[in-house]
């Protein structure tokens, strides 16, 4: 652990311990005094079940069924907790590692994997759950999202005297994403413009092998405060502190004040995909150090101490998981492509002659085998 | 009653940009220097003071951040019309455009619409410094999603730029920024009347593909689009001096492009000759002249020939005479297909 910079734990706000003890804030205490404990087991349940539908993508993918696979293990508690405060009209716009996120705004995760599978691009309708679709150009989408914010606040969506009525936009990237030009104009017109967009950086500390370390000298968070926004870092593995701050700066965001960055410092703890080997990169001793930390474990500890993770209660879960878990498979193996006809469709809106002629080319082409037969 | 006024091209512009912005109070503009300076060309002057901050926004330094956002307010439902100050300054947002923009439509399964202008004043002889002077449409068109057209007359600018904002679709807007100051007529109420009409945005984008006949002509097609076409016209003129009858096509739009415009004058002339100013390798001659040879071969006297800029940078401004096609290499390349 450095002492200082990109990869120190210093000036992390942290509510619950990795030890599995509740800690107290004073700034950021109050914005998680609403969790009550049937909260913190619905944060149990979608970090569960999101890790195990993780885990059997992964198993889909040795298995030959998904093309790649990009896990999201590790990084539950910073999602679950941020994902727990978008509500109507708030506005979601994740990079690709968000699965916890879009179970949260009621994606079905098995039709993400149409995605891994080869099938289509985008596998659901953003404005069916406030979620836009993954963004696999890294850091583009913070641009869409700045852009979207701009454009609640011209709708009026902002400071409108009804804080209920208010929304904001919550956008979610890497460490290394903080490299590109993107989302540094990104930071740039969403403090010109005063949009409502709160920056959610997951510090998972790798952008495939290189450390943070080559990405920035000073803390992510630092980049927003250049920018002139208040930038908080928040212990990415607690995910009562990621709940707390997002809460906070969703409703900073929402209330016309502007936008504000948070960077969630956690630990990757898969491979960045099916494709990586991390065991190039970084040593068993580090994983067992992070394994440590895991997310969820802390939770069942406090929830365990606390008396409020009943047995039948973690059983429903693990119910609810395998559940998904064998609809899953039985979903992605049961998926065969359409028509490749369908490589035509919706490249425009509106009738486009070059489309038109190769799509009636490819038709003749394909039914010439037919003939041929 | 139809009136008829004289407007530039500049004008032409921003009068069409001011009726979409009457029209539809979602589209805003947005770009360097757009708001009261007018944009360094003042293609939207005076809209800031009428429209406001929030429906004409002066943006940041930043073309991927132009674009980048403005895609992110088309998500919301506005329709913004972003201006990016010269051609040679698109590349930062070249990204956005091709991954993000061109995509969006596609990867939603056809859920999302982005419709997105981005105007760019283009191409040269205005005697410009290094990146002032370039013609990079081709870029654009070669990426599926995008529609890429360019006005060449004053009463296209009117017509064509509220087309393309009407249109569901994203648009490159290029304008030559040479022929901004040209005069010419302008009739409004007819694309008025279309875009009021229930299925104005699907005709209009049907309208916008469509190449137009600049002259009439009969030994030789001249294929030309946005700062050419004047040229081709002029060089129409003297090849009738000569005894030679030319046709000229001013494309209008290069995605989608109006092979049928072509092919069918090429097959009644039997000779083509595409000029442009962006580079001929590679460029949208190549193109036409390859959908010329799939579907006209049999009508040709002669192979399809090439006026455009060189393989070479833009060169300095005293330069430039020579490396943009003229009235001379226009004729020379008419002569070889004539005489071939």
């Amino acid at each position: 652990m450095d002492a200082v910079g990109p990869l120190s734990d210093d000036g992390l706000v942290g509510l619950l311990n990795h030890t599995g003890e509740r800690t107290e804030h004073e700034f950021f205490s109050p914005y998680a005094k609403d969790l009550t404990p049937e909260d913190l087991r619905g944060f149990y349940r979608a970090m569960t079940i999101t890790r195990a539908f993780d885990f059997e993508a992964t198993s889909l993918q040795r298995q030959g069924e998904l093309g790649l696979w990009v896990q999201s293990w590790g990084q539950e508690a910073a999602q679950v907790g941020s994902g727990a405060v978008v509500r109507e009209p708030d506005f979601v716009f994740p990079s690709y590692r968000e699965h916890a996120v879009a179970f949260q705004r009621g994606v079905d995760l098995p039709q993400m994997l149409k995605i891994f599978r080869g099938l289509q691009h985008g596998a659901w309708n953003p404005a069916d759950h406030n979620f836009h679709l993954y963004t696999l150009v890294i850091g583009a989408h913070t641009l869409h999202a700045t852009g979207y914010a701009m454009g609640m606040e011209l709708d009026g969506l902002v400071a409108s005297g009804d804080p209920a009525r208010d929304g904001a936009v919550i956008t979610y990237f890497g460490d290394g994403a903080t490299a590109q030009g993107d989302v540094n104009e990104a930071l740039v017109f969403a403090s010109v413009y005063n949009a409502p967009v709160v920056f959610f950086c997951q510090n998972n500390q790798f952008a495939i092998s290189e450390p943070t370390t080559r990405q920035s000298k000073v803390p992510i968070a630092d980049r927003g405060k250049g920018h002139g926004m208040p930038s908080v870092r928040v212990d990415g593995n607690d995910v009562i502190a990621c709940y707390a701050v997002t809460n906070w700066a969703m409703q900073y965001a929402r209330s016309g004040a502007g936008p504000v960055f948070v960077e969630a410092f956690t630990y990757r703890m898969g491979a960045h995909t099916t494709s990586d080997d991390p065991t190039r990169y970084r040593t068993k001793a580090d994983e067992e150090y992070w394994a440590q930390r895991d997310p969820i474990a802390r939770l069942v500890t406090y929830l365990k101490a606390i008396d409020e993770l009943p047995d039948e209660f973690v059983e429903s879960v693990d119910e609810e998981a395998k559940e998904l878990t064998r609809r899953t498979r039985e979903l992605v193996r049961s998926w065969k492509p359409g028509p490749s006809v369908g490589m035509f469709d919706h490249i425009y809106a509106a009738p486009h002659a070059t489309v038109d002629a190769e799509r009636e080319w490819f038709k003749r082409y394909e039914q010439s085998f037919v003939e041929a037969h | 009653m139809t009136t008829t006024e004289k407007m530039t091209l500049a004008g032409a512009i921003n009068a069409g940009l001011r009726a979409a912005m009457e029209r539809d109070h979602k589209v805003v503009l947005m770009g360097e220097d757009v708001g009261k300076l007018g944009g360094v060309f003042r293609v939207t002057d005076g809209l800031h003071k009428d429209f406001g901050d929030q429906r004409v926004m002066d943006s940041p330094l930043a073309e991927s951040g132009i674009v980048g956002t403005a895609i992110g307010l088309a998500l919301r439902g506005y329709r913004p019309v972003v201006e990016i100050q010269f051609d040679g300054f698109v590349f930062p947002a070249f990204d956005q455009i091709t991954t993000s923009l061109a995509k969006l439509h596609a990867r939603s399964g056809g859920t999302l619409t982005v419709p997105v202008v981005i105007r760019i004043p283009y191409a040269g002889n205005i005697g410009a410094i290094e990146h002032h002077s370039e013609s990079p449409e081709t870029l654009f068109a070669h990426t599926p999603g995008l529609r890429v057209c360019t006005p060449a007359t004053p009463q296209d600018g009117y017509d064509m730029i509220q087309q393309a904002i009407a249109s569901p679709d994203p648009y490159l807007f290029f304008e030559p920024k040479a022929r901004y100051w040209d005069k010419g007529d302008v009739v409004r109420d007819r694309v008025d009347a279309q875009l009021s009409a229930p299925d104005g945005a699907l005709a209009a984008t049907a309208e916008l593909g469509l190449a137009r006949i600049a002259r009439e002509g009969a030994d030789v097609t001249l294929v030309s689009y946005g700062p050419t076409v004047r040229l081709a016209l002029q060089a129409a003129a003297l090849a009738e001096e000569s005894g030679v009858s030319a046709e000229v096509i001013d494309l209008r739009s290069l995605s989608p492009l109006d092979s049928d415009a072509v092919v069918r004058s090429v097959k009644k002339t039997g000779r083509a000759v595409v000029i442009h100013e962006a580079v001929s390798t590679y460029g949208a001659g190549a193109e036409i002249a390859a959908r010329v040879s799939e579907q006209a071969f049999f009508h040709l006297h002669a192979p399809v020939l090439r006026v455009g800029g060189f393989y070479a940078p833009y060169p300095g401004a005293k330069y430039e005479h020579d490396y943009l096609p003229n009235v001379d290499r226009v004729l020379d390349a008419v002569d070889r297909v004539v005489a071939h």
